[in-house]
Formats: C-alpha cells, structure tokens, sequence
C-alpha cells in the first residue's frame, strides 16, 4: 500500500487533465461548455479517490514501528546533473529524483489537504453553481492546486517540493483572478503571485547553499548531513544560519508573514472555496510545513529559531489588531489567518514544531469552515461582503449560523473545542521554553482573536437586520451541498483537538505521532521544562479568561451597548483611522516599492523609447537615404551606360536602314552591278 | 557553218533580255518569266557545248536546269497567287513587306 503513495497526487493531476483537456477541445470544437455535472464528478471523485488512498496509506503506516515510519517511493529519475565540488570538498551528482515520502509529518499534511479539500471542491459545487463559463476552468483549477499541494507535502527533496511550492503559487494566482472581469481580482493576483516571488527567491537561494553545502537535496541525506557537519547548534551566526533563515524568508512569502503579509487580504478577491482551500486550510500552511520539515536546520540554527518565533509573534499580534476594526468579512477572516499562521511559526520558533502541526491541523478545520461559511452568507446575501449590511441573519441561515458558531467558539480558544487545545499547547510551550514574553503577547492575541471573531459573528448574524429591502426579500439557506460540508468541518473543529491532549489531561497522541519526524532533530531546541501541571493549568486559566473577556466585550460593544462602541471610536479616533487603514502598510510598500518599481519602469519604457528606438530608428533612416542613394546611382549612372549603348546602335542602323528597301528589283540590280564588278575585276586582273 | 560562236552570241543576247527584263519591269509574273528566259539562255550554252565537245553532261545538266526551272516557276506562280490574295497586286513597287 505504501509503494502506491505516488498515485495521491496523480489522481487530481487526472482530474485537472480531464477537466482541463476536455474543456478546452469541447469550447474550441463546438463552443459549449462540458457539462457541468461531469465536471464536478471528475473533480470531486479525483480528490475522493485520492482522500480514500491517503487514509489507506496512513492506516498503513500506522501499522509499522515509530522508527520505520518513513516510505520513500522513487517514480522517476529528473535530473542528472554533472558532479559538483561541495564545500566539503566532495564530489556530488546533482541528481534529484520525482520522489515521494510518506512520514507521520506528510501523512498528517495528506490527510488535512485531502481530507478538507475533498469538503471543499464538494461546497464548491453549490457555491459555484451559477457560473456558466468559468465552471469547468473553476475546477481544473482546483484540481491542479490539489495535484500540486500533495506534491508538495509527499515531496522527498527540496527541489519537488519546489515545484509543488510554485505549482500552488501559480494556482492561487490563477484563482484569485478568477473573476477575469474584474481588475481588483487581477491586481490582487498578481500582487499575490509578485509578493511570493520575493521569498521564493530567498528560498531558491537557500536551496542552493543547502546543495553546495550538503551535495543533496534528499531530505534524508541533507538532514543526516547537517547531524554530521553541525552536530551541535550553531553559537554564531553561520552557514546553517544563512540557510535556516532564506528558507524562512521563503516561508515568510508563502504563509503570509511580516513584511510579506499584504498579499493575502487581497487574495479575498477570489471565489470563497477558494480562499477556504487556498488562503486558509492549505497553501498558506506551506511554510509552517517547509520550516517543520527542515526542523533539522532550524533546531541548529537558534538565532533564526527566535527569528521566527519573533516574526511569527508580530505578525499574529499586528494581523490581530487590524482584524478588529474591518467590515469586510472576508478580510476579517483573511486577517485572522495571517494572525493565526503567525501563531505556528511562534510555535515553529519555540521549538514546539507538533504544537505547531497540531494548530495547522485544526486551524485548517475551522477556518475553512469560517470561509465556508462566510461564503454561504455572502451567497445568500447575493454578493454582499459589508458586514454592515448584515446582522440577524441567524433565523435565516440556522444551518450556516451554527457551524460558523462552533468555529468561531474554537478559534476563540473556548475550553472544550478544538482550538483551544492547539492554541494552549502553542501558549503552553512558548511559557515552557523560556519564552514568556511571547507567551504574553499569544494569549493577548488570544483575546483579541476571540473579540473580533465574536465582532463578526454578532454584526453578522445577530442583532437587528440591515439588509438592503432587495436582498433581504431574497435571503435563504444555502443547499445541502453547501451545507453538509460545513457540518461535517464543525465536528472537526469540535473533536480535532481531542488527538492533541495537553499534559494534564492525558496522552497528546498527535505529538507522539509526529515524534518520529522531528526526533533525532528538534530536541536540541525544544529541552522540554518538565513544569508542574499546576502551572500549565493557571496559564490555561489566563488564556481562557482572556478569551472569555475577549468574547464578553464583543457582546457588550456589538450587542448591548452598540453606542459604547461608537463613543469609544470618537474618543480614539486617530488610533482607530491607522488600524483601520491597517497601519498604511499597503501605502508604505506603494510608495517604497512599487512607486519606485514603477518609476523605474516609466524611465527603463523611456529609456527605450528614446534612445533604443531612436538608435533603431536612426539606422532606418540611415539605410533609407543609402538606399535612395545608390537607387539615383542606379536610375543615372547604370541605366544611362546602358541605354547609350543602344542609342549608338540605334543611330547607326538609321543609316545602314536605308539600304534594306525590301524591293526585289534594288536587290536584283545591286546583284547585277556586284557580278559585274566580279567579272569586271576577273578580266582586268587577266585570270 | 553555224559553230559555238553564234550559240554564245544567241545566249548572250537572250540573257541580256532576261537581265534587263528583272531590273526594269514591275509585274512580278512578267519578271518571273524573264529569269525563265535567263535560265533557258544558260541551258542553250549547255546544249551548244556540250555538242562542241561531244560530252553528254552537259545535256543532263541543261535538263536538271530544265527541271529546277519548272519547280522555280511553279514555286514563283504559288507565291505570286498567295501575294495577289492578300495585297491585290502583282506590282513590286508596291511590296517591300522586307523594308528595314
């Protein structure tokens, strides 16, 4: 079963060929689109199938002893590269093969990716539904984002793992411009495609100080490589250093971190599966996976471990805070994700890499459902985002209402539900490691978290409707397609968090699973304090007493006392415009980077109009006269020569003309007079 | 006695006819039928020689020339008809189709 683990992502590969394929011949051939109910089945079976396998193969590998739980499959042989001297002075083939591995760490990534795209490209059915051209584009697309993102996490090297990386990026930019018709979508795509750019550069860039470094880019033999070259943590800041911290810069740009945060508000633009698959569960995720993956670097990288976990700490708090005061609710959510990736690479940079799987794993089953649900209100609601527009929704969307609820109770961190067990393991391992101050800022971000999900579950759901009189007469509950997926999130988000016990309460067996993969390489960094269980359970205590303040703020500011808020906003009014705006970072990079990028472009476009056309077009004109030139030489001087020889012939045959009378009697007598001379001549000379 | 002298002076005068005959005369057929007089004033040197020196060649050549005259003419006849059809005329002043 194992050695099938190439055939996971090959079955959405299929699905997009089909989809893809077929579409395309059918619209060129005869101008209509596949039939829809053929699209969905080949998008969705693929991803069914591929889900079924990913389970088998984890069931398998279940099957097998901790310590042998990694299955590396080699489908093909990629690229033969020549031998290249390493640093260490070794020869080494630069030769990458198309393989795939299946650890605890891949499998858990398999399953969530599987598991919750499958959920998804199902809601998408109902959600996409009155799109007529795009829908079979809609899930070709989806389908080669699944092929890719599987890609990604069985990868077993940098370089595959590379090109699922860029396969996803691209993807995502092909999604969020969904819309063709509308440029916000294609500016946000292609801010998205040009922001990921910037780290995937650093991330090439590392990749290949990992190869001249450790002559491989297998994950087993450069992991083993830097247990042999660096067998303890780097004090200085070094080569691994170096490496750990381009790697990240990559993940920065993939999972949406400081500075490289402001592609994912954007990335709204697209259709919601879309941002639920994409921009909340998977893609985004990417990062927090490369950097757990490459756990064996970071562990010795220190200083870049506390990078990270600063980076991660600083962009959930900032992401938090803008996340209170915006009124779209899909950037609400969109911010939340920033937030909440900034939370696991706190927990990546602490050194709490399952703590941090752990989150991936139930942040992707509650945010998906947030998007999920969010996309049904914004459909039921006709395409109306504002969530001022919305409110007592809850008798109209029963279904929507309460899945939503549960999520956001377990993003809130309410005891109980799935977040919280995720997010109190990331708290509990920040304030265990030594980090108390990211400990601090976390369950700060905690509270916020729970206020503004709160916020937007009251503006959205409760209090009086303020819907426009057209929409409101349309208001209904999404189809079932819709709905069951959402359903069936919500008893993830409630149980998802029951793999991942804390100490106190009982075996945390998602970690125990995950052991394996980061064993010999994490616990250099993460020297567990065994602290009293006392001290876990007061920090819980802090946490939640947070969430609950958190929670009880919302309902007092957007439920009780609406006006409460709204003096509050008078009193802080400067404070709330720059939240708001989101910190003018947008207009910051504008004016930074992109006015100047444009700048350059302005004087590179004059540049060339000036002086290379102008040099282009100098040495038109110069041939023109050239030619125009040697055309009067041709027209006089040639032409002349030759018809003056034609006028000399002319003129003579004037003159021998006259002769050739064409009258038989003047030859006849030239004749005569010619034999006579003859004759004469004869006699005279006396022959 | 009639000898070769008489014959040469017959010939020479009916030759100088047939010359004077194509240079001055317009009418083509008139023309055609002065170089038969050209021809037979040849034939008659032929014929006077050959008997002088008693050798028959020159009887076979007087009539090849007899022979040749007859294709001539009936050659110089068919031209005569085909320039009459499409010039109507038979005056050589009037066709110089050759002039350069």
């Amino acid at each position: 079963m194992l050695d099938n683990i190439w055939l996971i992502p090959l079955f959405p590969l299929l699905g997009f060929l089909i989809n893809g394929g077929f579409g395309l011949w059918k619209v060129a051939r005869t101008g209509t689109r596949p039939p829809k109910p053929f699209v969905y089945c080949v998008a969705c079976g693929s991803i069914l199938l591929s889900l079924l396998l990913s389970l088998s193969c984890f069931w398998a590998l279940l099957q097998l002893d901790p310590q042998d739980r990694i299955q590396e499959v080699e489908v093909f042989s990629w690229i033969h590269g020549p031998a290249v001297q390493t640093i260490a002075g070794e020869l080494a083939n630069f030769k990458i093969s198309w393989g795939f591995q299946l650890d605890p760490l891949s499998a858990v990534m398999i399953l969530v990716v599987a598991g919750v795209g499958f959920l998804i490209h199902v809601y998408a059915i109902g959600y996409m539904a009155e799109e007529e051209e795009g829908f079979y584009r809609f899930f070709a697309y989806m389908n080669l984002f699944m092929f890719m993102m599987l890609t990604l996490v069985l990868a077993n090297n940098y370089l595959l793992m590379f090109v699922g990386w860029e396969g996803v990026g691209l993807c995502s930019y092909l999604l969020i411009g969904y819309y063709i018709h509308k440029k916000s979508a294609g500016d946000a795509a292609k801010k998205a495609f040009v922001v990921n750019r910037i780290g995937d550069f650093a991330f090439i860039i590392g990749m290949l100080m990992i190869f001249t470094y450790f002559g491989s880019l297998d994950f087993t033999e450069v992991f083993h490589g830097v247990e042999e070259m660096f067998p303890m943590p780097e004090a200085l800041w070094g080569p691994l250093c170096w490496i750990a911290l381009l790697l990240f810069i990559g993940a920065m740009g993939k999972s949406a971190q400081i500075p490289l945060f402001v592609w994912l508000p954007d990335a709204m633009e697209g259709p919601t599966p879309v941002s639920a698959l994409i921009h909340a569960a998977t893609m985004v995720t990417a990062g927090v996976y490369m950097v757990a993956r490459s756990s064996a670097i970071y562990s010795r990288a220190p200083d870049v471990l506390f990078i990270v976990a600063v980076v991660g700490i600083c962009t959930a708090l900032l992401a938090a805070s803008i996340a209170l005061f915006q009124q779209d609710i899909k950037r609400v959510l969109a911010y939340s994700t920033v937030s909440q990736l900034g939370y696991m690479f706190a927990a990546l940079g602490v050194g709490a890499a399952a703590a941090g799987i752990f989150h991936l794993m139930t942040h992707a089953f509650f945010k998906a459902l947030l998007f999920l649900g969010s996309g049904s209100v914004i459909v039921a609601l006709h395409h109306e985002q504002d969530m001022r527009k919305m409110g007592g929704l809850r008798k109209h969307l029963p279904r929507t209402w309460w899945t939503m609820g549960v999520a956001t109770l377990a993003i809130a961190g309410v005891p109980g539900l799935a977040g919280f067990f995720s997010k109190d393991e990331i708290l509990w391992r920040s304030f265990s490691n030594g980090h108390p101050l990211i400990w601090f800022v976390g369950v700060l971000v905690a509270g916020m978290t729970a206020f503004y999900m709160m916020r937007m579950m009251f503006l959205t759901f409760h209090g009086e409707e303020r819907l426009s009189p057209e929409v409101a007469s349309h208001v209904h509950e999404s189809p079932s397609v819709m709905t069951i997926p959402l359903v069936i999130l919500a008893v993830g988000a409630v149980f998802a968090g029951y793999l991942g016990l804390p100490a106190w309460l009982g075996p945390n067996v998602f970690e125990h699973f995950l052991e394996p993969a980061f064993e010999t390489r994490y616990h250099a960094a993460g020297e567990t304090v065994h602290a009293a269980h006392s001290t876990e359970i007061l920090l819980t205590l802090v946490s939640v007493a947070l969430a609950g303040a958190g929670i009880y703020l919302a309902y007092y500011f957007f439920l009780k006392r609406k006006e409460k808020a709204e003096q509050l906003r008078q009193k802080y009014a400067g404070l709330h415009r720059i939240i708001r705006d989101k910190y003018y970072v947008d207009e910051a990079y504008d004016f930074l980077f992109v006015n100047r990028a444009k700048g350059l472009g302005r004087f590179l476009s004059a540049f060339d109009n000036n002086v290379v056309d102008g040099a282009v077009n100098g040495s038109a004109t110069i041939t023109q006269i050239s030619a125009w030139l040697s055309g009067q030489a041709d027209i006089h001087i040639v032409d002349r020569a030759v018809n003056l020889v034609a006028e000399i012939f002319e003129f003579l045959s004037t003159v021998l003309r006259k002769i050739q009378t064409g009258l038989v009697q003047r030859y006849a007598l030239f004749f005569v007079i010619g034999i006579i001379l003859v004759i004469s001549l004869y006699l005279y000379m006396g022959v | 006695m009639v000898d070769v002298t008489h014959y040469l002076i017959l010939s020479t005068i009916v030759f100088s006819i047939g010359v004077v005959g194509v240079l001055t005369r317009r009418n083509v057929i008139i023309i055609l039928m002065s170089i038969e007089l050209m021809l037979n004033s040849v034939n008659l040197n032929l014929v006077a020689f050959s008997d002088r020196l008693q050798d028959l060649s020159g009887q076979v050549f007087a009539v090849f020339v007899i022979v040749v005259a007859a294709a001539e003419a009936a050659v110089g006849l068919g031209i005569v008809i085909s320039l009459f059809r499409n010039k109507e005329t038979v005056n050589v002043d009037e066709i110089d189709l050759l002039r350069g």
